[in-house]
């Protein structure tokens, strides 16, 4: 963290401060939880722990005032693992100030922003870095410093960002399982000389027409996925250092709602500096079976085709395959639900297995448990070396 | 709520020049399918103007074997000319889902478009509003009970007079045109003074009897329009009840179409 970027926190905390003197709408809440990894096989590599726990906290607030014209909102996550020191970690997901004005919208600060419409890739959905200490999916994002300027209109809502500071991916210790087997060094290196102070730019319109919701997004400044490149230590150890370029995305995200059909539609083109010119998409469909068999049950199912003719250091996991999916919802007085993914790579025999189950315990307490097989890893891609990370988790939440 | 819950809330500006003749002709004379709709439209005019409102909802979901599990919600709901209204409800519990809000622009012809927003997610999710014979929150409420109710969305018939509670009522039958619809009947009591529903049987797909609502503790707003404090839904099949409490009505928030679109169903707290 930069001295520039630990220099922000502090004055919102003292504007904060400052506005939570007129009274109007504010709520505390987040839940507290404890969670078990139990992995079915030993460990492929000597300094890696067999299994691992932890406890983890959500923490959101959020002040209104100025007749609900203006809005404060701060949003802590923490966790603490027992076995790796460098996944227990804390950020800042969220800390903006947000106003309404005649006409537009202003927010600043820290937030988490979410574009796109698809389930299992988010192409278009870029200005987040991944927190990837948190699980491999890629679904929770660390907190980014940003001023957006967002007008509402007939034709559309159009989007613009400032992004003034980057924040890079963490890795996980030695100690975690489900990590590459090279130790990944943590002084990054960047494309521009700015490094992560290279101010990125954003901008989207998005709208709805009938059945249609559409956006379209371009960025362009420090692209958030890093590519490796292997460097020997001064003791001999073969190493990856990160390397974060400069790059320009162009992004269309589509959804048709047709009856109990959500046809869905993800594509980027993205330009490197002086490098090569990509193209990703993901599409496919959701369908629903709604009161199974006269039941208060849902079923929802998923398929979606993935493609990115990113190759080589820049190739990613969903480059030709296939997932399918279901979701059963037992709208029972719990909420009890089921959660069911396979991926299949359609060009190598990669297969994939994820399960999620969770209910309610109570208004405030709720259990999941989540089992993740990787049934088929070739050896020569990079998920080969997740081949004995089997694993199933345990969480329990208590919400406030 | 009863833009949100209510066979009540009935807007229909297209149906003016019809209306104003149905009045105008003696309930006499006219087939039950005439004096059906008479009564649709008398109920949906009584109740055109309320401009919007707010209020805070508490469900309670009971099983037969005596389990009860709560939910908070708040709703808003802005009344449309000539079309149906929108509406955003916010869940506040259970806490899992606390944030969570359901955006909704009913239509009175076609579908209706609804939308969903994910706090953890910070995403809004277009969803199927097929979904009308679906459990909401997992309560014997489904999606098409607490959607606007618009009166071209069924087709009438006046069956009798009765009385509920010793209150003169017409009792009406509303049969669902759109085929997704999880009913093939409505049997709605309506109070005859007031022409609010005060009772309502639902006829399942099969012709039976499946859940029956009753709408109490009417209170007038801004002296005109009736809202029902306590609405009561009993299941005679699974023997499930959901009580459904409405409090802290405000109306005259001065929205707008744009507190109901996704951008404002994305900053929802």
């Amino acid at each position: 963290m930069s001295v520039r970027y630990r220099r922000v926190i502090p004055a919102f905390l003292s504007v904060l401060m400052m506005l939570s003197f007129t009274a109007e709408a504010n709520d505390l809440s987040g839940y507290f939880g404890g969670e078990a990894r139990y992995f079915f096989n030993k460990p492929l590599y000597s300094e890696q722990s067999d299994h691992n726990a932890a406890i983890t906290a959500n923490v959101e607030y959020f002040h209104d005032f100025d007749d609900g014209e203006q809005r404060i909102a701060v949003t802590g996550f923490g966790r603490i693992d027992s076995e790796d020191s460098k996944r227990s970690h804390a950020d800042i997901r969220e800390l903006y100030w947000w106003k309404n004005f005649d006409g537009f919208e202003v927010y600043a600060g820290i937030r988490k922003v979410f574009w796109g419409v698809t389930e299992s890739a988010h192409l278009v959905d870029v200005l987040n870095q991944t927190d990837n200490l948190e699980n491999i999916d890629g679904e929770d994002k660390l907190g980014q410093p940003m001023i957006e300027l967002v007008t509402a209109q007939d034709w559309g809502t159009v989007s613009a960002y400032i992004l003034p500071y980057f924040r890079e991916r963490q890795f996980l210790g030695q100690e975690s399982r489900l990590r590459p087997g090279i130790r990944i060094l943590d002084d990054a290196q960047y494309q521009s000389s700015d490094e992560e102070q290279h101010v990125d730019f954003a901008v989207r319109w998005s709208h709805y027409i009938g059945i249609w919701d559409i956006g379209l997004s371009h960025f362009s400044g420090t692209g958030r996925d890093p590519i490796f490149d292997v460097v020997v230590t001064d003791g001999g150890e073969p190493v990856l250092r990160p390397l974060y370029r400069q790059i320009d995305q162009t992004g269309l995200d589509l959804q048709a709602t047709v009856d109990a059909w959500l046809l869905k539609f993800e594509a980027v083109s993205i330009s490197e500096k002086n490098g090569p010119q990509n193209t990703a998409f993901v599409g496919g469909m959701e369908y629903s079976f709604f009161t199974v068999g006269g039941t208060n049950a849902d079923l929802g199912i998923v398929a979606e085709y993935q493609f990115d003719d990113r190759s080589g250091q820049r190739q990613t996991v969903s480059q030709n395959d296939l997932v399918l999916g279901f979701r059963w919802a037992f709208n029972d007085l719990d909420g009890s639900e089921v959660l069911a993914l396979m991926s299949q790579d359609l060009e190598h025999s990669n297969r994939f297995f994820s399960l999620e189950l969770s209910r309610r315990l109570n208004d405030k307490w709720k259990i999941e448990a989540e089992a993740k097989v990787f049934s088929s890893v070739d050896s020569d891609t990079p998920e080969y070396t997740l081949r004995e990370d089997d694993y199933l988790k345990i969480e329990i939440r208590r919400y406030f | 709520m009863h833009k949100v819950f209510g066979i009540v809330a009935l807007t229909a500006l297209s149906y003016l020049s019809l209306s104003t003749v149905a009045l105008a002709s003696k309930s006499e004379g006219l087939s039950p399918e005439e004096r059906g709709l008479q009564i649709a439209i008398e109920i949906d005019l009584r109740d055109r103007g309320f401009g919007d409102s707010t209020n805070h909802l508490k469900m309670t979901l009971k099983d037969r074997h005596g389990n009860e599990r709560h939910r908070l919600l708040r709703n808003r709901t802005k009344e449309q000319a000539g079309e149906g209204d929108k509406s955003i409800i916010i869940f506040d519990t259970p806490r899992d889902v606390k944030g969570t809000a359901f955006l909704s622009h009913t239509h009175k012809v076609g579908s209706d478009d609804q939308w969903l927003y994910l706090p953890a997610l910070k995403k809004v999710k277009r969803i199927s509003s097929s979904n009308k014979a679906g459990a909401f929150m997992n309560s014997e409420f489904s999606y098409e009970d607490i959607a606007s109710q618009e009166v071209e969305k069924y087709t009438y018939k006046f069956l009798r007079e009765d009385t509920v509670a010793g209150v003169k009522v017409f009792v009406n039958e509303a049969d669902p045109i759109d085929p997704k619809s999880g009913y093939s009947k409505l049997e709605v009591y309506v109070d005859a003074e007031r022409y609010i529903a005060l009772k309502i049987d639902f006829y399942n797909r099969g012709g039976r009897l499946k859940k029956t609502l009753v709408m109490d503790q009417y209170r007038q707003h801004k002296g005109k329009y009736w809202r029902a404090d306590t609405w009561i839904m009993t299941n005679h099949q699974t023997g499930k009840v959901t009580v459904l409490e409405q409090s802290n009505w405000n109306f005259d928030n001065n929205f707008t179409d744009k507190d109901f679109n996704k951008n404002s169903l994305s900053r929802m707290k």
